[in-house]
C-alpha cells in the first residue's frame, strides 16, 4: 500500500530533478518495493551465514557424540542426529555449498541463455531457428532426470561439476525470454538509429539491446539459481552427490535413511526444508519484486483488503486504484 | 493444420535429440564406464568380472562411434533396452512397461487435479484482487517454495505416522492379488491417496499464480470493460471474456512446465517407495545399473513429449489464431 503511493508520489520529482538523482532514484525504486526487500533480506541472512557459517557453528558438523537422536535442547539446539552430530550445524555449514552451487549455476546458465537468446533474437533467420530449436528441445527435456542420470554417471560428481551440469541443462528458459525480447526490440527506433549511425553489431548488442534486458536478465537468474538450489538438494536427498561435504540435502538424506520419519525425530528433518523454503521463497520474492517492477499492472497488488475498505475504495475488475494524491500532481 | 505439423517435426527432433543425448552421455563421461563401475563398487565385483561387464554393456567389440549409434536405433526400435544389473536378466523394457503404468496414473491424475484446482482458485484470486484473497498469495509462495519432497516428508510424518490415516510406503496391499477386483482399485487408490495429495499440494501453487496474474492482466483489457459496460452480468464477464484469454499462457505454461513437475513427482516416489518409474530410476541410481537409468530416462522423456503433443492439441483447439496461421 505505502509502496504504491510513494512510487506515485515520486514521479514529478524526478522528473524535475537532474540526471544522475533521478538514476540513483530509480535504482531505488526497486527497493521500495517490500516484497523485493523481504526477499533480499533473507538472501543476505543466508549470504552472510554462508560467509561465516563454518566459524559460528557450535560443533563440528562430522563430530560423533554419544547424544544419539535426541530432541532440541541447551546443548544441540536443534537435537542430534543418529551419531550423535549436532544437526544446527549441519545446516549452518551446509549453507555455503547451497548458495555456492546455486550461485555458480546460476550465472554460467544465465551466461549461455543470454549468449542463445540475444543471439537468436538478434540475427534472425536460419541461425534463429537452429538456436530456439536447441533451446526448445531442451525445455521440453525433463531437467531432472536428466540431470541424475549425467550425475549419476560422473565418476566425481562434486560440487561444481553439479553446478555445471544444472547450468548445461537449466539454460533454457532464459534464452527463449530473451530471445523473445530481443525480437521485439530489434526493430524498435532507437536500435535502427544506432544502426544508421554506423554503430558496430556488438556495441548494439552490448550498449543499446543488453541495458533493456537487465530486469528479464535478473529475473532469469534468480529463476536459475531458485531451480539449481532445489536440484543440488534433491540429488543430495537422493544419495547421487557425494556425502562429505555438507548441505540440507544431506542432511534430509542422513534423515530418510535413518527413519527419521517413523521415530518422530521432527527436528531432524523440520529445519532443513524450512531453510530450503525460506531460501526458496526469498527468491521468488525477489523475482515477484523485478515482475511488479517491470509490469506496473501487477503492482497495486501491495492493496490490501483492509487499507482499500478504509479508503472507501471498492475493488473491482478490471480497475486499479488511482490513489488521490497522484491525480492532483499529475494535473 | 501448418501449425501442428510444424510442431509434430519439433516433437520429431526432440524426441531424437533426447534419444542422442541417451546414447551419448555414457560415452562422453570421463574415462572408462567399466572401470568407473568397479571403482564405485569398491571390490565387490570381482576383478576377472570386468571382462563380462565389457561384454555386457557392449564394450568388447571394436566398433566406432557411429555403428554402435546405429545398432542402438535398431535394438531401439526393437523395443530392446538392454538387460538391467540389478534384476539380472530381466531386460529393462520389461521392468520399465511395469513401472510406466503407475506413474502415468498417480502423475497424470494428481497434476490435472493441480492444474484444474489451481487454475479455478486462480481465476477466483485474480478476480477479486485486493480482498481477502490476496491472503492466499503468500502460502502459495509458501508451497511454491520448498521441494516436492520435503511435503512428502512432511505428508507421511503427519498422516501415516502420527495419525495413522495412511500408508507410508508401497503403491497396494501386498496382501492382495493384482487385478481389476473392488478390493483392489480400492486399495490403490487408498494407497495412492497420500503421494497425490502431496504432488497436487505441491504443483497447485504455480497454477494459482500463473493463472492470478494472467486475470490481472486480462481483467484491465478493454473488451472486458466494453463487456462490463454492456451490463453483463460479472459471472459471465468472468468465465466468458477474461478467464477464456487469461486460460491460454496457462495451457501453454502446462506443457513447458510439464518436464519440471515429471521430475518433482519421481522424487516423490522414491520418498513414498511408490513402484513408479521415478522408484525404479532411484533404484537404477542407487545400484549403478547403467542400462536401467538410461532405460528409465528415455522413457519418461518420451512420455514427457506425448503430453507435450497432447497439450499443443488442446491449445490448437483453444485458439483459433494458431490455427489460422495455416
Amino acid at each position: 500500500m505505502t509502496t504504491d503511493t510513494t512510487l506515485v508520489e515520486q514521479i514529478p520529482d524526478l522528473e524535475t530533478s537532474g540526471r544522475p538523482k533521478r538514476a540513483r532514484q530509480k535504482n531505488l525504486l526497486f527497493l521500495r518495493n517490500s516484497k523485493a526487500i523481504t526477499g533480499l533480506a533473507i538472501l543476505g541472512f543466508f549470504a552472510v551465514l554462508a560467509i561465516v557459517g563454518p566459524w559460528i557453528a557450535p560443533y563440528d558438523p562430522n563430530q560423533i557424540s554419544p547424544d544419539l537422536v535426541q530432541p532440541p535442547s541447551g546443548s544441540h539446539w536443534l537435537g542430534t542426529d543418529h551419531l550423535g552430530r549436532d544437526v544446527l550445524s549441519q545446516l549452518v555449514v551446509g549453507t555455503r555449498s547451497v548458495l555456492v552451487v546455486g550461485f555458480v549455476a546460476g550465472v554460467a546458465a544465465t551466461f549461455i541463455g543470454v549468449v542463445v537468446g540475444v543471439t537468436a533474437g538478434f540475427v534472425g533467420g536460419v541461425g534463429d531457428e537452429t538456436l530456439s530449436a536447441l533451446a526448445n528441445v531442451f525445455l521440453v527435456i525433463p531437467q531432472l532426470p536428466l540431470i541424475i542420470i549425467i550425475a549419476g554417471q560422473l565418476p566425481t560428481a562434486g560440487g561444481l561439476t553439479v553446478a555445471l551440469v544444472i547450468a548445461a541443462t537449466g539454460w533454457a528458459w532464459g534464452a527463449r525470454v530473451l530471445r523473445a525480447q530481443t525480437l521485439s526490440l530489434r526493430r524498435r527506433d532507437f536500435i535502427e538509429a544506432a544502426r544508421a549511425n554506423g554503430e558496430r553489431t556488438w556495441r548494439i548488442v552490448l550498449a543499446e539491446i543488453l541495458p533493456n534486458l537487465t530486469a528479464i536478465i535478473a529475473a532469469g537468474f534468480v529463476g536459475t539459481v531458485t531451480f539449481a538450489v532445489l536440484s543440488q538438494i534433491t540429488l543430495s536427498f537422493i544419495g547421487i552427490l557425494p556425502l562429505d561435504t555438507w548441505n540440507w540435502g544431506t542432511v534430509l538424506f542422513w534423515a530418510q535413511n535413518n527413519l527419521a520419519l517413523q521415530r518422530g525425530a521432527w527436528w531432524w528433518f523440520v529445519p532443513a526444508g524450512l531453510c530450503i523454503a525460506g531460501l526458496g521463497m526469498a527468491l521468488t520474492l525477489i523475482n515477484f519484486g523485478i515482475d511488479e517492477f517491470v509490469n506496473p499492472r501487477l503492482r497495486s497488488t501491495g492493496m490490501h483488503a483492509r487499507s482499500l475498505r478504509r479508503r472507501k475504495i471498492r475493488p473491482r475488475v478490471g480497475f486499479t486504484p488511482v490513489v488521490h494524491e497522484a491525480q492532483e500532481d499529475r494535473a | 493444420m501448418k501449425f501442428l505439423t510444424r510442431r509434430l517435426a519439433f516433437y520429431v527432433v526432440t524426441a531424437w535429440a533426447a534419444v542422442t543425448i541417451n546414447f551419448l552421455i555414457p560415452r562422453m563421461m570421463p574415462g572408462d564406464p567399466v572401470t568407473a563401475l568397479m571403482g564405485r563398487m569398491q571390490g565387490r565385483i570381482d576383478s576377472s568380472a570386468e571382462n563380462s561387464i565389457r561384454v555386457l554393456f557392449g564394450l568388447d567389440q571394436d566398433t566406432n562411434v557411429w555403428q554402435q549409434y546405429v545398432e542402438y536405433w535398431r535394438l531401439l526400435f526393437q523395443g530392446d533396452l538392454g538387460l538391467s544389473f540389478t534384476f539380472f536378466p530381466t531386460p529393462v523394457a520389461d521392468i520399465v512397461r511395469q513401472s510406466l503404468p503407475w506413474t502415468v496414473g498417480l502423475v497424470g491424475i494428481a497434476t490435472i487435479i493441480a492444474f484444474v484446482l489451481g487454475t479455478g482458485l486462480g481465476m477466483a484470486i485474480g478476480w477479486r484482487r485486493g480482498t481477502w484473497a490476496d491472503a492466499l498469495l503468500p502460502i502459495t509462495t509458501f508451497f511454491s517454495a520448498v521441494p516436492y519432497f520435503w511435503l512428502g516428508l512432511i505428508a507421511i510424518t503427519v498422516f501415516s505416522v502420527t495419525l495413522g490415516w495412511f500408508p507410508s510406503s508401497g503403491s497396494y496391499d501386498r496382501g492382495l492379488i493384482p487385478g481389476w477386483s473392488w478390493e483392489f482399485v480400492g486399495s490403490v487408490i487408498y494407497y495412492g491417496f497420500l503421494p497425490a495429495l502431496t504432488v497436487v499440494l505441491a504443483s497447485v501453487a504455480g497454477w494459482i499464480l500463473g493463472m492470478r496474474n494472467m486475470m490481472v492482466t486480462v481483467s484491465s483489457e478493454d473488451y472486458v470493460t466494453v463487456a462490463h459496460a454492456k451490463g453483463l452480468p460479472g459471472r459471465k464477464v468472468m468465465f466468458g471474456y477474461a478467464a477464456r484469454n487469461a486460460i491460454l499462457p496457462q495451457i501453454s505454461s502446462f506443457a513447458l512446465s510439464l518436464g519440471f513437475i515429471v521430475g518433482g513427482t519421481l522424487i516423490m516416489e522414491m520418498v513414498f517407495s511408490y513402484q513408479g518409474i521415478g522408484y525404479t530410476l532411484y533404484q537404477a541410481v542407487s545400484t549403478q545399473d547403467y542400462p536401467l537409468m538410461q532405460g528409465c530416462f528415455l522413457v519418461i522423456t518420451l512420455s514427457v513429449l506425448a503430453a507435450n503433443i497432447v497439450a499443443d492439441f488442446v491449445y490448437a483447439a483453444l485458439d483459433p489464431r494458431t490455427r489460422q496461421e495455416a
